[in-house]
């Protein structure tokens, strides 16, 4: 098992016909993901040759469901039309959303996000976000899939790469699935619900959790951790030395007041009984340790 | 972006929210223009983005123009709580009988947007969110819903507002929702929203802040950037679309993802503890495409900075490779020349780590250190640093 994504997804690309839409097309392809279309609006029966399959591009998500039964959408498109592009999505009820691009207004997100829960059919993970991995059964969005396999941990996190830093620490256990739910003040699917899914996945044996300053996300897992999560956590939280009132990057990483800061969150975790590791390599030590019993 | 006050007033000036006549000026002559012009008794208000400025002695009242002259004299210049004042806002004095509180903001733990109201408003306003809660009405916003006037007039009267001034208050509280939108902001906040004793309602204070996710919509943000406000190093990394943030210490961070730099800057002030406190000079994020160029961007910045000492180029890669990145460094190094004197420790991992590790040997740049671990790396950097 896995959470939310498993090797018989079936995956559209949305803004397949785009530079960055094309070139992670080939990647995802590369690395086992089962791509069955894409969509442009405006594009509709064109069809994209890459990596040796025929992938046929949609003027909209409900004709790319009805012809190719996809399940899945990664959205590629800029941020000027992402709104639309996960409108598009949450219409037709596809039921797994990962929306990529990076620097969409957050009214925007907001306004899809509401839709998203009136209709109540669709995960959305992201906006600005890496996607998520289930190591040889699928992936979806930008992560390597060469940094390690399969095996028994589950991570979230909001940051790309320290996601890739993590998995690279972890590579001599593996994972069922690690999941960046992305940097922007507004994310589709939260710590708690990807916390709620890994502790339900039988696979999944401990869960690494990556945080960083801004807002209260952490301080909300650690309480749904207490109550909820019997499973081993173990966390990591970045930006103990950031300044208040300077953005660190993504949108969302920014201390304010007395509020967001690293050291809070680390306190709430702990109190949760979830050990915090000060950095990535310590972090993972601590995951092995209790792996060890 | 968070706005001065008088870019806030201008900006509800424009969406029909009532203000009082107040101009902006940069010298104390000025000042005493605009309180002419304006006629009566006038407040002078620094223009700072930082609260507690009336408890910092950066409002006053003046009587006439003179006396404008002399208060902004007296405020222009000020330091308050390290902002120094450079410009003051006259603007027509009012008499208040009641001082209320009117926001909408971006609520990230409910994933929405929430109205707040008061009719206990003013300076202490977080005193009464803090000790009477049940004072301050707080409301969700459906964001494609948005404030109706019938939803308007029941936030106002969870809010405690009386019916004298009810209706007007509603009428604020939508054309204010439609600013929020229309300006794509994260947070519009009234405060005060005065009832004069004539019976008028405006907004005294406003605080403001634009979304910049949202600039491609809204080229009329350009004209309110505070270009002054950045730091010189800033402004440069802005220019060249760089992600930069100037910190205060002596090692110098390059990376890629914001994740991995806010760890990275951790994990160097920690190794910084054994070298006498050792910290990182900034947060430099160059994003996915290391290209030689972004690297020559990034790497010129950070060598401009005359408090740093060493280097440490932190990249995992994913998307990017790292013998793109061992190229962009090298070449990097090639276009900056002479300028180029502080040793730099690079650690990379990830997608094609043989070749740009081997790339990096083989140039064996005087400069240049690689070591493999994180950890070990940003040792290596305080250590240089310390030195």
């Amino acid at each position: 098992m896995a959470i939310f994504l498993t090797e018989k997804t079936k995956v559209i690309v949305q803004g397949i016909t785009g530079s960055e839409g094309s070139k992670h097309t080939r990647r995802m392809i590369l690395s086992g993901t089962n791509i069955v279309g894409g969509v442009t609006p405006g594009k509709g029966g064109q069809v994209v040759e890459i990596e040796g399959k025929s992938l046929p591009v949609f003027n909209s998500v409900k004709e790319a469901i009805a012809a190719t039964g996809a399940d899945a959408s990664v959205i590629f498109v800029p941020p000027k039309f992402a709104k639309s592009a996960v409108i598009d999505a949450i219409d037709a009820h596809l039921p797994l959303i990962v929306v990529i691009t990076e620097g969409i207004p957050v009214h925007d997100t907001a306004s899809f996000y509401a839709h998203s829960l009136k209709v109540g059919k669709s995960r959305i993970i992201g906006p600005n976000c890496p996607g998520l991995i289930s190591p040889g059964k699928s992936n979806i969005g930008i992560t390597p899939a060469d940094i390690t396999g399969p095996g028994s941990i589950g991570l979230v996190s909001k940051s790309g790469t320290l996601t890739y830093q993590m998995m690279y620490e972890l590579r001599d256990i593996g994972f069922t699935t690690a999941v960046g739910i992305g940097g922007d003040p507004i994310v589709g699917t939260t710590h708690i619900d990807c916390l709620r899914a890994f502790q339900d996945d039988p696979e999944t044996k401990a869960i690494v959790m990556i945080g960083e300053i801004g807002g209260d996300a952490e301080e909300r897992a650690a309480a749904f951790i207490k109550e909820y999560v019997t499973k081993p956590v173990v966390g990591y939280v970045a930006g103990f030395t950031a300044p208040e009132g300077k953005t660190m990057g993504h949108a969302g990483a920014i201390v304010s007041g007395s509020s967001g800061t690293a050291e809070a969150k680390k306190v709430a975790l702990e109190a949760a009984g979830v050990k915090v590791g000060k950095t990535p390599s310590q972090t993972a030590e601590l995951l092995r340790a209790i792996l060890k019993g | 972006m968070d706005l001065f006050e008088y870019q806030a007033r201008d900006l509800f000036e424009a969406n029909s929210i009532p203000v009082l006549k107040a101009k902006v000026a940069t010298t104390a002559a000025q000042a005493r223009d605009a309180a002419q012009e304006i006629g009566g008794k006038v407040v002078v208000k620094a223009q700072v983005k930082v609260g507690g400025r009336g408890k910092a002695g950066g409002v006053k009242l003046a009587e006439n123009g003179d006396d404008a002259f002399a208060k902004a004299e007296a405020i222009l210049g000020m330091d308050i709580k390290g902002h120094i004042v450079k410009k003051v806002m006259i603007a027509a004095a009012a008499p208040i009988e009641s001082e209320y509180y009117l926001a909408i903001l971006l609520d990230r733990s409910n994933r929405s947007f929430l109205v707040m109201a008061s009719v206990a408003g003013g300076m202490d306003i977080e005193e009464v969110a803090h000790k009477t809660p049940e004072k301050l009405a707080k409301v969700h916003i459906d964001p494609n819903e948005g404030i109706s006037q019938e939803k308007a007039l029941d936030i106002v009267r969870k809010g405690g507002f009386g019916n004298d001034v009810e209706k007007q208050v509603a009428d604020v509280l939508v054309t204010l929702w439609k600013t929020f939108q229309s300006s794509d902001a994260t947070l519009v906040e009234v405060n005060p929203l005065v009832k004069t004793v004539d019976g008028r309602v405006i907004a005294l204070d406003g605080k403001v802040t634009l979304d910049d996710n949202a600039a491609f919509r809204h080229p009329e943000f350009e004209a309110l950037i505070d270009h002054e406000a950045a730091d010189p190093l800033e402004a440069l990394a802005k220019e060249r679309d760089l992600n930069y943030v100037k910190l205060q210490g002596e090692v110098g961070v390059i990376g890629n993802g914001a994740g991995l730099v806010m760890s990275t800057l951790d994990v160097v002030a920690y190794a910084g503890e054994k070298f006498g406190g050792v910290k990182p000079a900034n947060f430099l994020d160059i994003g996915g495409g290391a290209s030689a160029q972004v690297m020559a961007d990034g790497l010129s910045i950070i060598l401009g900075d005359k408090d740093v000492k060493s280097v440490f180029v932190n990249v995992f890669g994913g998307i990017t490779s790292c013998d793109a990145v061992a190229n962009g460094i090298i070449q990097a190094l090639e276009m900056l020349g002479d300028k180029a004197r502080k040793p730099i420790v690079v650690r990379l991992d990830g997608n094609n780590v043989i070749e740009g590790r081997a790339i990096l040997n083989k140039a064996n740049h005087p400069l240049i250190q690689q070591v493999e671990s994180m950890d070990g790396a940003a040792a290596k950097a305080a250590e240089l640093a310390a030195k």
